[in-house]
């Protein structure tokens, strides 16, 4: 049985209650019609995506989903750039022009949300191709969902990445649903982790809801990895507690199967476990969720207070102007 | 400047090079670009001079392989890809449309996808429908993407080292029937061509002829034949096709005041339509002589035979024809 850090226990419940606060105030704001768009929540599943994130060594890279600021939040973005980029400011990460599906951070190695569906397994799979090129030690973690598993793109992805042994590991958060449709439906099979036999890769599942077994099996993952022995695939069960996005009336579940899934909050879990293994005292947690809302509240206003980016901006940034070399 | 004379097919293959000894973060990715040397030989030899690191053969996956590139330029690096025909971009546009070309835009201006990626274009080879389109018009109609097509072996050359070196994602369309075609090309390794402009071609008076590609040499056998008859065609390869230069067009309307344009890509929704468009929004409108005559593919896939296929395209005497009718001889 592994032992964990006190620091370490502490950081993983402050960026998993981050992430909740941070989607239950952007639910809130999407309710009272105060942000535009759409939005995807990942409320349910902080446990798969800062487990995923926190296995990472410095510099390594993330792809991420449509349903990425768990996993963004989890890969240590800030909370200020985040909430001003979902308000369409100035001061996000992309100047207010991607919006929630698109905050990306190529600096820190985040290679940005994707909106479609699967559309950031080959472009991970290029990352990682540089990461091999270059001889970095580095390795791509590259998000994906369960209903992405069905495109091409994962199959040509994974494929490519197999026969060149690309240091990258295919995450797949299945939260049970592609939309609407049940992954029983969707898929044939009763393990997405199997498809990695076909792949010739390992294949491994995890507890999605328990953050500390997703750790541990990302960092196995990230080991075989990052030591030239190609990619692998990591299924993580969880459950997505909020519809698809802001339009879902969530016909195709009952109250009591969201319910029954509520029980298992990893947040809930992570703290049991740091309480019973005696690391800190209950206050203490409370502290910590406490100054997590209070983030995600600063965060807000900073947003806020930012201004939109200028009319001039809708031009700029179509192209690299000048020629680099 | 001293030139070699060299097929179209090995100055493609020399700029790689270059730009591969030139940059090691240039690499080369597609089906059987490496022992095999390309489908069409562009890339033959490559592979023993730069090895597998760097030529890479990718199983028959389009979108990832032009996913992959994209991939590969956001983080850094600058790679080249083929896809065996250029029909084959439908299979992998979600990764160049939705992807390459707009992660910088989406991004804020903090991504950059040096991308270039090689599309064998066009008919003329019976290879029919699903491997003889030109389906230029489609890429240019995606802000982001640039669209370049290389005309003669000179150009394959200094437009592919420029687009090698441009920070933007770039559809290189090359046509499968000038692989072979011969001419004078710069050994220079510095020798590029300036992306997003158009070149006058032939200086004339008379007509102003727009084309690329393999109709561009229809189009210059039509002018040699119009000289002896006293009558001048100025001939302009817009060679960027997205984004257009549209001032030397312009002026070269002002000058002659008529203009035909003549692509081999479906005559509906093609580029000429774009260009006529921007004729008559121009000031250049004013100085037309005659309706602008617009010469396009027919409306329908290519077809298999050798009479069908010659039939589908504009022929030189079609191209003879629509010069007389604007200047209404």
């Amino acid at each position: 049985m592994a032992t964990y850090k006190k620091e370490f226990l502490l950081d993983m419940f402050m960026r998993m209650n981050c992430a909740r606060y941070f989607e239950e105030k952007i639910a809130y704001l999407f309710s009272r019609g105060l942000v535009h768009g759409t939005t995807h929540l990942s409320i349910g599943q902080e446990g798969s995506a800062v487990g995923a994130c926190m296995a990472l060594n410095e510099g390594d890279l993330v792809s991420l989903t449509h349903r990425g600021h768990s996993q963004a939040i989890g890969f240590g973005l800030d909370i200020d750039i985040m909430m001003a980029e979902l308000l369409g400011k100035k001061t996000g990460y992309c100047k207010g022009k991607g919006g929630s599906m698109h905050i990306a951070d190529i600096d820190s190695g985040n290679l940005g949300a994707n909106g479609v569906v699967g559309g950031g397994y080959a472009l991970s799979a290029g990352a990682a191709l540089v990461q091999q090129y270059r001889e970095t030690g580095k390795i791509v973690l590259c998000f994906g969902g369960d209903g992405s598993v069905n495109t091409g793109n994962f199959h040509e992805s994974i494929n490519l990445a197999a026969i060149w042994d690309l240091p990258l590991i295919f995450f797949i958060e299945n939260n049970q649903y592609g939309m609407s449709m049940p992954v029983k439906k969707h898929l044939k099979i009763d393990r997405i982790a199997r498809k990695a036999e076909s792949y010739g890769i390992p294949g491994m599942t995890v507890n999605g809801n328990d953050p500390l077994d997703v750790y541990e099996g990302v960092k196995k993952a990230a080991e075989h990895a990052r030591n030239n022995k190609g990619p692998v695939l990591v299924e993580s069960i969880t459950y997505r507690w909020q519809g698809h996005s802001k339009s879902d009336a969530q016909v195709y579940r009952t109250k009591e199967e969201v319910e029954k899934w509520k029980e298992k909050d990893p947040i809930k879990r992570l703290g049991n476990y740091i309480l019973s293994h005696g690391i800190v005292k209950e206050q203490e947690l409370y502290d910590i969720m406490a100054e997590a809302e209070r983030w995600i509240e600063e965060a807000y206003e900073f947003a806020q207070e930012s201004a939109d980016p200028p009319f001039e901006e809708v031009l700029t940034d179509v192209y690299v102007e000048e020629v680099s070399r | 400047m001293s030139t070699e004379t060299m097929t179209y097919r090995d100055a493609i293959k020399l700029a790689i090079a270059e730009e591969m000894r030139r940059d090691d973060n240039v690499v080369l990715l597609g089906e059987d670009v490496g022992e095999y040397g390309g489908a069409f030989g562009a890339s033959v030899g490559l592979l023993e001079e730069f090895g597998e690191k760097r030529i890479k053969d990718t199983p028959i996956s389009e979108s990832a392989i032009v996913g992959t590139a994209t991939g590969a330029a956001l983080a850094g690096m600058r790679p080249i890809c083929e896809l065996m025909f250029m029909d084959f971009v439908t299979i992998a546009m979600d990764q160049l449309v939705n992807q390459a070309a707009k992660l910088r835009y989406m991004f804020g201006g903090k991504a950059k996808v040096p991308m270039v990626l090689r599309l064998p274009g066009g008919s003329g080879t019976g290879a029919a429908a699903q491997h003889s389109q030109s389906l230029e018009a489609w890429l240019c109609h995606v802000p982001g993407l640039m669209v370049v097509y290389a005309s003669t072996p000179a150009e394959a050359k200094g437009l592919l080292k420029s687009a090698i070196r441009n920070d933007n994602p770039i559809c290189f369309i090359e046509h499968k029937l000038l692989y072979k075609t011969e001419g004078e090309v710069p050994v220079d390794e510095e020798y590029t061509i300036e992306l997003k402009k158009s070149f006058v071609k032939k200086e004339g008076t008379d007509v102003t002829i727009v084309s690329y590609g393999a109709m561009l040499h229809k189009v210059e056998e039509a002018a040699k034949y119009f000289e002896g008859a006293g009558i001048s065609l100025e001939i302009i390869d817009p060679v960027t096709l997205y984004p257009m230069d549209m001032e030397p067009i312009i002026e070269s309307v002002k000058k002659t005041g008529r203009l035909i344009i003549v692509h081999e890509a479906a005559k509906t929704g093609g580029l000429g339509g774009e260009i006529s468009a921007r004729i008559a929004e121009s000031e250049a409108f004013d100085y037309l002589d005659a309706p602008i005559i617009r010469l396009g593919g027919l409306d329908v896939p290519i077809p298999y035979n050798r009479n069908l296929e010659k039939a589908v395209v504009p022929s030189e005497e079609a191209i003879k024809e629509a010069v007389l009718k604007v200047l209404n001889r």
